[in-house]
């Protein structure tokens, strides 16, 4: 299914995850990765490590409304996996590997490349290939077009 | 103040992922299938992203401490092992199967899609798991 190239939607997007990750730091001097704040909201160190996640996580929850009060519309989500088992097992999959790897598309692909972490360099090149990989089998090894 | 500054990032952050296209998982496939339906729309996200807090670190971090107190939670370490390299690679496997990762999927949860709470109860599954595993070592 084709959706529309949006180069400056995007970028504009990007800059508004950046401006996120910075103000962490400089409010709070935290990294703004999905994975640290999704495990310290499961596991907290104390009551105040749950809070300021949650509050974070309460924020984004909120964006998809905010962005629907201001455009009219909800953003579209388009689920790609033909059931939920598929998406499920992918979730899992998702879980158990940023938990292993300490991080995401944003801990290491946005923050720790923005401080040239090596580990996050290596993290982000690896699962962009094996993502890019599993697509490639998925759309057009599997028998697909 | 404080909880508040921490909701208005998180509400910042996942303005990003929606207005970016990571909270939608037809684009996010879209990106990585050159072969196919190729929608490069993504590599701006990160583009964007990137510039910003490259750019912004650079700034904050010559500061003494952040501006609520404490002191900046940097990680230090370097080791390339294969914990990171293989959790690498079973999340990019997950996130070529759903087109969801962390980041995104949970802004998505806004849309009150069923599909993004069955996705997202699967990942926290995931996470437990390996809790579960390595406590139980």
């Amino acid at each position: 299914m084709e959706t529309a190239f949006t180069p400056l939607q995007s970028l504009f997007g990007g800059g508004l995850i950046g401006l996120a990750a910075v103000l962490l730091m400089a409010l709070h001097g935290r990294i703004a990765g999905a994975t640290g704040i999704l495990s310290g909201l499961l596991w907290p160190g104390d009551a105040s490590g749950r809070a300021w996640r949650g509050a974070m996580v309460l924020g984004m929850v909120l964006a998809p409304v905010i962005f629907a009060l201001a455009s009219g519309a909800m953003p579209q989500v388009t689920v790609t996996a033909p059931s939920l088992g598929v998406l499920a097992t992918g979730g899992v999959l998702v879980g158990v590997g940023v938990s292993l790897a300490n991080g995401c598309t944003s801990g290491h692909g946005v923050c720790g490349i923005a401080r040239l972490s090596t580990r996050s360099i290596a993290a982000t090149m690896t699962f962009m290939v094996a993502t890019a990989v599993t697509v490639y089998v998925i759309r057009h090894g599997m028998g697909g077009a | 103040m404080r909880m508040l500054s921490y909701l208005l990032i998180g509400l910042i952050f996942g303005l990003g992922i929606v207005v970016g296209g990571m909270a939608n998982p037809a684009k996010v496939v879209n990106f990585f299938d050159i072969a196919g339906t190729w929608d490069p729309s993504l590599a701006f996200v990160m583009g964007g992203a990137l510039a910003v807090t490259a750019i912004g670190y650079r700034i904050v971090l010559r500061r003494n401490a952040p501006l609520f107190g404490g002191g900046f939670a940097l990680p230090t370490r370097r080791d390339i092992d294969e914990r990171l390299l293989g959790g690498a690679t079973v999340f990019g496997v997950g996130w070529g199967i759903a087109g969801f990762c962390p980041g995104g999927s949970i802004p998505a949860l806004g849309t009150g899609r069923v599909e993004v709470f069955v996705f997202v109860a699967a990942m926290i599954g995931g996470i437990v798991l390996v809790r579960m595993v390595e406590r139980g070592r």
